[in-house]
């Protein structure tokens, strides 16, 4: 796959596999936290496994079809759909290494995620008080394991966001910085991917029955 | 609540005389070390070259260290074993059933995670980079992390045996048994924290080899060209990447039903604990591989080398590895085949189990025609890689017997299964943790191993695994399950004897180990690796000197066929001259950092006060590891500068011992 | 990305997450809100499949299947930049051993369980 004809920069090395040697420190970096990412993936791909295999066990408590609002859900997707979008908007702003813009649309990230945690801290807290909470049953402890690993991870990336701007704005987009924000939004936008998963099997088929 | 969580004088074990009095020797002869260490003077240059260091190699070699330590730590429990299964025969042993359940639950622990999982990422992370002809892995501060996360674990399983206990259940605290409802006590906390705290760390790890191999090669170093020992570190890394995720979402499933009052797996309100054994294989049975493979990898390498030849079909044996690599992740319930799937789910984990066996015999064939019309050098190296081959074929044998899952309805949980897995185990990974160890210990030292105690400690230790092992079968046979702390059938007691003298042996063959070490590093000036390449090697981590300098290679070797060394070898050889002297230029390398010993400390403090439920010390932990990696980041300088003379200095003399042992002249330096 | 230097760009490589085809900004924020509007029609469809009775009731969760999928995909295409181009081989394959391992997880569990329930937990023996 290297081995193209027209490619000067190679110096007459096309011939020979990886010519240029190691990558640069970009890709390396970005490449590196994208195995992690996939780690994640599996990660959530158990709870999902044990959601899919607990859903039924509600040892006579409540079901999904019972507790879920999907107004809520609707509103936590959108805000954290626009959350993602925003963070892209960040990723932008620093290609045009625009400071203002990039802290803008990051602090509107943030915002947009802390709301979403904030309905799911509601959900969560507003399900408790009715008696439905995660000791309630094996299909209560999986929904509350695999919704709260997800918000856990919102948690964490906005503690990660909060000191990812306060480095930009203290050190300025230095090389190093815009690898950590490049990996930052693979982050936050894989976590949108995993919401997809989890509102479709969760939340519409839950609400189903 | 209380300021201590559930920590009380009442947890130190008082009345168990055993492990309190192995604690206080062990916590002594630490304590004389220390104490040696800083008389000497020699603190400081331990903390800023080994401590602090985010060197590949130095990490690789303190990973071997940890599981050489840890080693001892887990055959001792081994003994205990073995003697008390020799001694219980109608009677109760010297050992309490509650002591003996911790002592067999440890056993496998440490075994696994702090000797087997340790040495082979130590010798990965040494010698990957090397092969690669790469300065450093891809990700040098995040190594020490690793590290350090794994050592933090090892610490915790230790402090159990002295504050509190350790789990009673078996090393994959199966429930219902592990739930807080039947197991109270500290000792599965011990365990699950200490593995998910060490878990993280082997996941970092993963990621950072397999970014390392995939994104940092030297020049012409395609995927066709890499070394045997990196393709397989390549499988196996990419395993941990896969695997170690299940592994910590299972344990943090039980965690939350032990500490949330979840239920996922208890008896009651619809948990499911067979949910626990399927999620737990679908991270053991890549374990297993992710061990074995890069034991593959070394043995690749080892008998390539003293062959005198190259490695017999490299590409079907890049393409077994890959292909293992795939299918160790379709049979994870032959673990648990008995608990009831039925016939066809049975039937086609049975199946693909069988067929794993497929290209590990391609493998085997491929080493025995490495061998064939080769020139064999008999070293110590060599003896293991071929008690590895006869030890690993029987042990998969049996292994295929286990895979039919009618005869595994007998087999199951019974001796039979524990010689096998001993079996591949001992004769596969940990031979090859030895032979790797004995074959790279000159690149990680700058001399060699003793020979003579070498191949002592070999025929010790194989003919102690035999004799140690196969009553073991028998027993199986016989019906006699795993985990027994006494029992009273007559036919039992002869075998049963006859393995603990068999782990006598073993025990034996270790004091040779310890042995060699001693007299090799006592008469290290006789024996010390001029040429950076004891063994006649034919990749790249023999072209540099030995030690390796900081920095690897002064220049990026450019690599033009498979075994790159060798090839440079042979061209300088009808040259009669080394290659053209390059252009050197000052190399920057990534600075020392104590991020992963700090943040390890934390994390540690961390892991011990969710353990014993000391909530304020909790937040400390969590806040203390996030600002340390929060200072980490701030930092300006991530690298320092080695001037151009010391390169050019170096090499200059790197260059000099390769014409000596390629017997150039003197001319053929410039 | 005017900024990387040459020899990165004759690589055959890019970093996920990076955008290799479009390299001015008014490309970059097209593909974003491309994106989060194909998103927001496949969100609006599946959360209207549900609420609403649109398809015939059995196709219901393949439907939401297929449309989960198709948005993850958006998400990888548009946000994280993940082509099938052949800078991004490397990434793709990562990916597509990450997928092959949640699904092997993922299914090999939801069939090991449910035979296990089915033999060992019959009607009677529902608590």
């Amino acid at each position: 796959m290297t081995a193209q004809t027209h490619d000067p920069n190679k110096l007459g090395r096309s011939a020979e596999p990886n010519p240029d040697g190691p990558a640069p420190k970009r890709v390396v970096v970005s490449y590196g936290f994208w195995i992690f990412l996939l780690s994640d993936f599996i990660l959530f791909a158990c709870f999902f496994a044990g959601y899919a295999v607990l859903k039924d066990a509600t040892a006579g408590g409540p079901s999904g079809k019972d507790l879920f609002e999907l107004k809520l859900v609707e509103t936590e997707t959108v805000l954290l759909l626009l959350s993602s979008f925003a963070c892209g908007l960040a990723g932008i702003a620093t290609l045009a290494r625009d400071m203002r813009w990039f802290q803008i649309a990051m602090a509107a990230t943030g915002l947009l995620g802390a709301g979403f945690l904030a309905l799911e801290a509601y959900e969560f807290l507003h399900l408790i008080g009715e008696g439905a909470g995660p000791g309630r049953s094996a299909f209560l402890s999986a929904f509350f394991a695999l919704v709260g690993c997800h918000g856990l991870h919102v948690l964490l990336g906005m503690l990660w966001l909060t000191t990812i701007m306060a480095q930009a704005w203290a050190k300025g987009l230095r090389e190093d910085i815009l690898r950590r924000i490049l990996c930052f939004s693979l982050f936050w936008h894989a976590l949108d991917i995993i919401w997809v998963a989890l509102f479709t099997m969760v939340y519409l088929m839950g609400v189903r029955g | 609540m209380s300021f201590t969580g559930k920590l009380g004088w009442d947890s130190i074990p008082f009345h168990e005389p055993l492990p309190l009095v192995s604690a206080g020797v062990i916590g002594l002869v630490l304590l004389g070390v220390f104490i040696w260490v800083w008389r000497r003077g020699h603190l400081p240059y331990i903390w800023s070259e080994w401590i602090t260091s985010v060197d590949h190699k130095r990490i690789g070699v303190m990973y071997c260290l940890l599981a050489g330590v840890m080693l001892l730590r887990g055959f001792s429990d081994a003994l205990l074993m073995r003697s008390q299964q020799a001694i219980a025969y109608g009677n109760e042993g010297y050992l309490p059933p509650d002591h003996y359940d911790q002592i067999f639950s440890a056993h496998g622990t440490i075994m696994i995670f702090f000797v087997a999982m340790p040495f082979m990422i130590g010798l990965m992370n040494f010698v990957v980079p090397l092969q690669l002809g790469v300065r450093d892995v891809a990700f040098p501060t995040l190594n020490s992390v690793s590290f350090w996360l794994t050592a933090s674990g090892a610490l915790l399983i230790n402090m159990s045996l002295v504050i509190g206990e350790f789990a009673k259940t078996g090393w994959l605290v199966y429930p219902p048994l592990s739930e807080l409802r039947f197991s109270p006590g500290v000792g599965v906390d011990y365990y699950l924290w200490a593995l998910q705290i060490s878990g993280m760390g082997t996941l970092l790890s993963g990621v950072n080899l397999v970014t390392t191999i995939l994104k940092m090669r030297a020049p012409g170093m395609g995927y066709s060209r890499m070394p045997m020992f990196t393709w397989t570190s390549l499988a196996s890394n990419l395993l941990i990447v896969a695997a170690f995720p299940v592994l910590t979402a299972v344990l943090g499933m039980l965690i939350l039903d032990r500490y949330l009052g979840f239920h996922f797996f208890t008896p009651e309100a619809g948990g499911n604990q067979m949910m626990f054994v399927n999620l737990i294989w679908a991270w053991g049975h890549p374990e297993v591989y992710i061990l074995i493979l890069p034991a593959f990898g070394v043995f690749s390498e080892i008998i390539s080398t003293f062959s005198s030849k190259p490695l017999f079909g490299y590409r079907s044996m890049v393409i077994a590895t890959m292909v293992i690599c795939i299918l160790s992740f379709m049979v994870w319930l032959h673990h648990f085949f008995t608990m009831g799937a039925g016939a066809d789910v049975n039937g086609f984990f049975g199946i693909t189990t069988m067929i794993i066996a497929v290209p590990t015999g391609v493998k085997v064939f491929n080493w025995l025609f490495t061998m064939y019309g080769g020139r064999i050098r008999y070293t110590s190296m060599m003896l293991w890689s071929i008690g590895f081959i006869v030890t690993f074929v029987i042990g998969g044998m049996t292994g295929v017997m286990l895979a039919v899952p009618p005869a595994d309805f007998v087999l199951h949980n019974s001796l039979f299964l524990v010689a096998h897995f001993h079996n591949v185990i001992i004769g596969g990974v940990l031979f090859g943790a030895f032979a790797g160890f004995t074959f790279w210990f000159p690149k990680m030292f700058g001399f060699t191993l003793d020979e003579t105690w070498g191949k002592r400690a070999f025929w010790l230790w194989i003919s102690g695994f035999y004799v140690a092992f196969m009553p073991l079968y028998v027993l199986g046979l016989m019906g006699m399950t795993r985990r027994m702390q006494h029992y009273d059938v007559p036919g039992w007691h002869p075998w049963l004897l006859v393995a603990g003298v068999g782990a006598l042996l073993i025990a034996a063959g270790i004091a040779c180990q310890v042995m060699m070490l001693y007299v090799s590093i006592k008469t290290r000036k006789d024996r010390i690796d001029e040429s950076g390449d004891p063994w006649d090697g034919r990749t790249l981590e023999w072209i540099t000197t030995s030690p390796p300098p900081a920095f690897n290679f002064a220049v990026l070797p450019d690599v033009k066929g498979e075994e790159a060394y060798w090839g440079i070898k042979a061209k300088a050889r009808e040259n009669r001259a080394l290659s053209d002297r390059p252009d050197y230029e000052p190399i920057e390398m990534p600075r020392n950092s104590p991020t992963g010993i700090v943040a390890a400390f934390f994390a540690t403090a961390m892991g011990f006060a969710l353990i014993w439920h000391i909530w304020w010390l909790v937040i400390l932990g969590f806040f203390g590891a996030w600002g340390t990696f929060i200072v980490f980041a701030w930092r300006d300088k991530a690298e320092y500068e080695i001037p151009v003379e010391e390169v050019e200095r170096l090499d200059q003399a790197r260059r000099r011992s390769k014409a000596t042992l390629l017997d150039l002249p003197e001319e053929a330096l410039s | 990305m005017s900024e990387r230097p040459d020899e990165e760009m004759a690589r055959d490589e890019t970093a996920p997450g990076e955008q290799s085809e479009q390299d001015s900004i008014v490309g970059g924020v097209r593909s974003y809100v491309v994106g989060l509007i194909a998103a927001t029609i496949l969100t609006a469809a599946s959360f209207a499949l549900v609420q609403f009775d649109i398809v015939w009731g059995p196709a219901v969760p393949a439907a939401l299947v297929a449309l989960a999928i198709g948005q993850m995909g958006v998400h990888l295409v548009f946000f994280l930049h993940i082509t099938t181009g052949p800078d991004n081989s490397n990434n793709v394959l990562a990916l597509l051993f990450g997928i092959l391992i949640v699904a092997l997880v993922l299914l090999g569990s939801i069939w090991i369980m449910g035979h296990l329930n089915h033999n060992l937990m019959g009607p009677m023996a529902t608590p």
